[in-house]
């Protein structure tokens, strides 16, 4: 079985005249946790859309599931991305529907019957601890909800890989942590890999099997949160303080 | 040199405003074939049509009544002097019926139909945008183009004749008041008098004209919000461009259907 699901080289994105990637590589093995660390602006979330074709790079290979998404038709792209999971930044709730229509929404056309449906929609909203929130409205939701139950949407679709921007930018400390451990939780129980990008050292300190910190478009280092955290680099220290 | 002294600034400045301009054009054009693609490809978005369309059509309507009634019995009471200098009073009816189904029905309608849903499909498109929502669609395999754009263009094409239909039957019957206020007609003779007049070149080219007002409003709104820049003033932006473009379009389109019709007559 192969164990790499994703695989970026010499990626390079410029907007105009604002060179954002200048050449990145990236692996990601099956059930691992990375962490890309970088300073706000530094092209972390392009880096991520790059990966899922929300955004066409100008330069560089991107492999997911051995396929290249750049090469593929649109419903070949489609069937890729059922395997991805993708928790936005703003968590991106539907606000024209509610939080079951929210979860239900990715698996349309996938013909369940209504109880199947029901019973995933119950069980996944479990697994991020929002049971009693299913018949809410996106707007009623505080933002550790939405991120949670952004979560729960990616999951219902078992996602081989889950991609996510910025999990705890704008929550308080303590939110933070209980969506950091929810990260490990998941990765736990659906044995998929996870792209966390953050700028929260904490949020890192829990879900990090590797980690990586870009700088200047490219990838500045690697290594686990401990060996980053002792390196030498006054600079790649200076995320630590 | 002599190139320098041509193009001084305020050339540039018209230069870039025209190329802005045509790359608009190309970029529209592109949308609506992209538009047409998608609408013909199956699977269809049957149950987000019907919403759409209640939405649309439906909730527009009490907004579309209250304009169309006042339409009528205004233009009743604004054209009645001019008929009683010539003693044709009795004319009435009849007049303000073929204004009302030719023209002012059909395009006051459509301004309005521009106004409330033109401006609510751009903001609601360019908040999706923003706050992601398109992206997270297209990344959990589902098309947001044909969901959302296809699914809003084919209702409105096909709600806003009816909404046109039901304003110029409100709005005769507004002229039925506003010639009763002097003077007395009957309910009978007023709609003889209205459908003795009325033919079926009064009222059919003026029917199909409205679907493609309902389209080009929803088109470019759908645009306009699909396309919209980042930042939240980008939904400001988008509802307001909307509205005017939408506007704007349903004048030129009226101008051409005009053209289109008197070939035929
Ligand atoms: N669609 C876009 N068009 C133009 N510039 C963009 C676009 N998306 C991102 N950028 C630019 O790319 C840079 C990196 O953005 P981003 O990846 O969002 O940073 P972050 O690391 O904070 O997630 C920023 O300077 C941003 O202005
Ligand atoms: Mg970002």
């Amino acid at each position: 079985m192969e164990t790499i699901v994703a695989d970026i080289t010499n990626l390079k994105k410029a907007f105009g005249s604002n060179h954002v990637l200048k050449g990145i590589d990236l692996k990601i093995e099956r059930g691992e946790n990375l962490v890309v660390l970088g300073k706000s602006g530094s092209g972390k979330s392009v880096l991520i859309k790059c990966l899922v074709g929300l955004i066409e790079p100008d330069e560089g290979k991107v492999i997911l599931f051995g396929k290249n998404v750049f090469e593929l038709n649109d419903e070949d792209l489609n069937a890729l991305r059922k395997k991805v999971g993708f928790l936005f930044q703003s968590a991106a709730l539907y606000d024209s529907m509610s939080v079951r229509e929210n979860l239900e929404f990715p698996l349309r056309g996938l013909k369940l019957k209504q109880k199947e449906l029901d019973e995933r929609v119950a069980s996944t909203l479990k697994s991020v601890g929002l049971e009693d929130a299913i018949d809410q409205m996106p707007c009623g939701l505080s933002g550790g909800m939405r991120k949670r139950v952004g979560l729960a949407r990616t999951l219902m679709l078992n996602p081989e890989i889950i991609l996510y921007d910025e999990p705890t930018t704008g929550l308080d400390p303590t939110t933070s942590k209980e969506i950091s451990r929810l990260i490990l939780d998941v990765q736990k129980k659906y044995s998929a890999a996870s792209i966390i990008i953050t700028h929260d050292v904490e949020c890192a300190r829990i879900t990090a099997n590797r980690m990586m910190i870009i700088k200047d478009g490219t990838a500045y280092c690697e290594g686990t949160f401990e060996e980053l955290e002792t390196s030498k680099d006054e600079w790649v220290r200076s995320f630590f303080k | 040199m002599v190139i320098k002294k041509i193009v001084g600034p305020s050339e540039r400045l018209y230069l870039s405003a025209l190329k802005g301009f045509f790359e608009e054009v190309a970029q529209l054009t592109l949308f609506t074939l992209r538009f047409f693609k998608q609408a013909l490809q199956p699977p269809y978005e049957f149950n987000e049509l019907l919403k759409q369309s209640y939405l649309i059509g439906y909730k527009s309507l009490p907004l579309i009544a209250i304009t169309g009634c006042i339409m009528g019995l205004v233009l009743t009471i604004q054209s009645r002097p001019t008929l009683a200098e010539f003693g044709a009073e009795s004319w009435l009816p009849a007049m303000v019926a073929v204004s009302i189904i030719r023209e002012i029905g059909p395009v006051i309608t459509a301004l309005i139909f521009a106004g409330k849903v033109g401006s609510g499909i751009g903001a609601e498109l360019a908040s999706m945008k923003v706050s992601e929502q398109i992206d997270a669609m297209e990344v959990s395999g589902i098309n947001p183009f044909k969901y959302i754009v296809v699914t809003r263009v084919v209702s409105a094409t096909f709600m806003l004749p009816v909404l046109v239909v039901m304003a110029d039957a409100i709005a005769l019957y507004g002229a039925y008041i506003g010639v009763n206020l002097k003077g007395e007609v009957s309910f009978h003779l007023f709609f003889l008098q209205v459908f003795e007049k009325l033919t079926f070149t009064d009222v059919f080219p003026a029917i199909i004209k409205t679907f493609f007002f309902g389209f080009a409003i929803a088109l470019i709104s759908c645009y306009k919000g699909y396309n919209s820049n980042k930042g939240t003033e980008g939904v400001g932006v988008a509802a307001n461009s909307a509205v005017v473009y939408g506007s704007l379009a349903v004048f030129i389109l009226d101008m051409a259907a005009v053209q289109i019709s008197s070939l035929f007559s």
